[in-house]
């Protein structure tokens, strides 16, 4: 939902002028203190917040407080959006959970109303009317709140993706003719064809004959970038590279083997050690010790 | 647009140095079976370096001439694909199964000369 949106669904239907929503800011910002602080304690009584200290809930409650009556008392939202997006910020390298900022804001929610009740109990028609006022109100800054918290993470999440898709997997020469391409971590398609692309472009610039590739640091694979790499060893060949890969864990020759790749494309062994020695043989390399020198 | 045939030695080498239409294609694929016979060729190096895409009817037809020309006593390698046109070919599905390919020219030779070859291209 973009936000412009968002701001015309949940805008507060009263508007500021009208007396009743004066009155109910008033009383809002008149029992700030005992308001706030039952609500500091009902966040720590539902154990939300514990990756934060005492000082640094209230410091916090503090403000979303003042910006909650802000936003009722003005009846824009830019405010607690740009609050609610600081806050995240600030809060999700802390590990604080969505659960638990959703949680708090519903706790104020609930205070608040309470408090609404305590004090227009006795006359049902205008509790009525002041509920009406407040309800709207009180809902769309929960909503603001909890998205802006949610886009926050999100955001966050593609950034940190972003970041892997771009670790570099260096293409490595250890010999004439002979690349080595040492895969670690999570392959997911995209990085998959940005390696295979990467491979290529070093096949072609190094003149390589051999080239070994080492899942030893992929902990799993599903199908699809299984066959990706039968893809990456058949592109190799057409430009005159043979490719050994190595460092297949039991994990990965099961899923190889259930998907049925073709084992007869891939060239496998089982170390990095073992796969340079064939690259070496294949190549026309044989190494031999120095002889120790005669006395 | 006719491809050049060179001969070197006992080699055969054809530089294709633009697209080619189908018919073109056909056409140096019966040009080079002759050729073999002709000049009694060991080997037939097709240098596909200026070619930007490959589609299924090239890639079929390299194919064929790799398979005529075998049945005729001579080797053909493939050279000089691009990296972008192996990533789109394997993707395709095209892998040009059964017929040796190497780097460049100078790679093709080398292969060539070598006498002690398994007899596939793997």
């Amino acid at each position: 939902m973009a936000l412009a949106e968002l701001r015309h669904e949940t805008r507060p239907p009263t508007d500021a002028s009208d007396p009743l929503h004066r009155e109910l800011v008033a009383h809002l910002r008149g029992n700030r203190t005992q308001l706030r602080e039952e609500w500091v304690r009902r966040i720590a009584d539902a154990q939300l917040l514990a990756a934060m200290t005492q000082e640094e809930v209230f410091a916090e409650a503090t403000s979303v407080y003042d910006s909650y009556v802000g936003a009722l008392e003005t009846s824009t939202l830019e405010a607690l959006q740009a609050y609610a997006q600081d806050l995240s910020e600030r809060i999700i390298p802390r590990g604080v959970e969505t659960h638990e900022v959703v949680g708090i804001v519903l706790l104020l929610r609930d205070v608040l109303a309470r408090s609404l009740f305590a004090k227009y109990h006795m006359d049902s028609a205008l509790l009525t009317r002041v509920l009406d006022a407040y309800e709207p109100a009180a809902n769309a800054i929960a909503i603001t709140v909890a998205v802006g918290f949610v886009r926050e993470r999100e955001r966050v999440i593609r950034e940190q993706q972003e970041a892997i898709r771009e670790l570099s997997t260096p293409v490595l020469q250890v010999r004439e003719r002979l690349l080595i391409l040492p895969i670690i971590g999570l392959i997911d398609p995209q990085r998959a064809r940005q390696l295979t692309e990467q491979l290529l472009r070093a096949i072609r610039a190094n003149r390589a004959k051999v080239v070994v590739i080492d899942i030893t640091g992929v902990a799993a694979m599903d199908a699809n970038v299984a066959n990706h790499l039968v893809l990456t060893v058949e592109s190799a060949r057409l430009l005159g590279a043979r490719v050994v890969v190595t460092g297949l864990s039991p994990e990965i020759a099961q899923t190889l083997v259930n998907i049925g790749v073709d084992l007869g494309k891939m060239n496998t062994v089982g170390d990095l050690q073992g796969g340079i020695e064939e690259a070496e043989r294949v190549l026309g390399y044989r190494v031999v010790p120095i002889p120790e020198p005669v006395a | 647009m006719q491809v050049p045939i060179l001969k070197q030695g006992s080699n055969l080498i054809a530089t294709i140095q633009s697209a080619l239409t189908d018919a073109d294609i056909v056409q140096l694929r019966d040009a080079l079976v002759q050729q073999v016979g002709r000049y009694r060729s060991q080997g037939v190096i097709i240098d596909v370096t200026a070619l930007d895409v490959m589609d299924s009817f090239a890639t079929g037809t390299l194919q064929e001439v790799a398979q005529m020309v075998r049945l005729r006593g001579a080797r053909t390698v493939i050279v000089g694909i691009q990296p972008d046109v192996a990533f789109a070919m394997v993707h395709m599905g095209l892998a040009l199964e059964g017929v040796a390919t190497s780097l460049d020219l100078e790679e093709g030779l080398e292969y060539l000369k070598q006498t002690d070859r398994p007899a596939d291209a793997r």
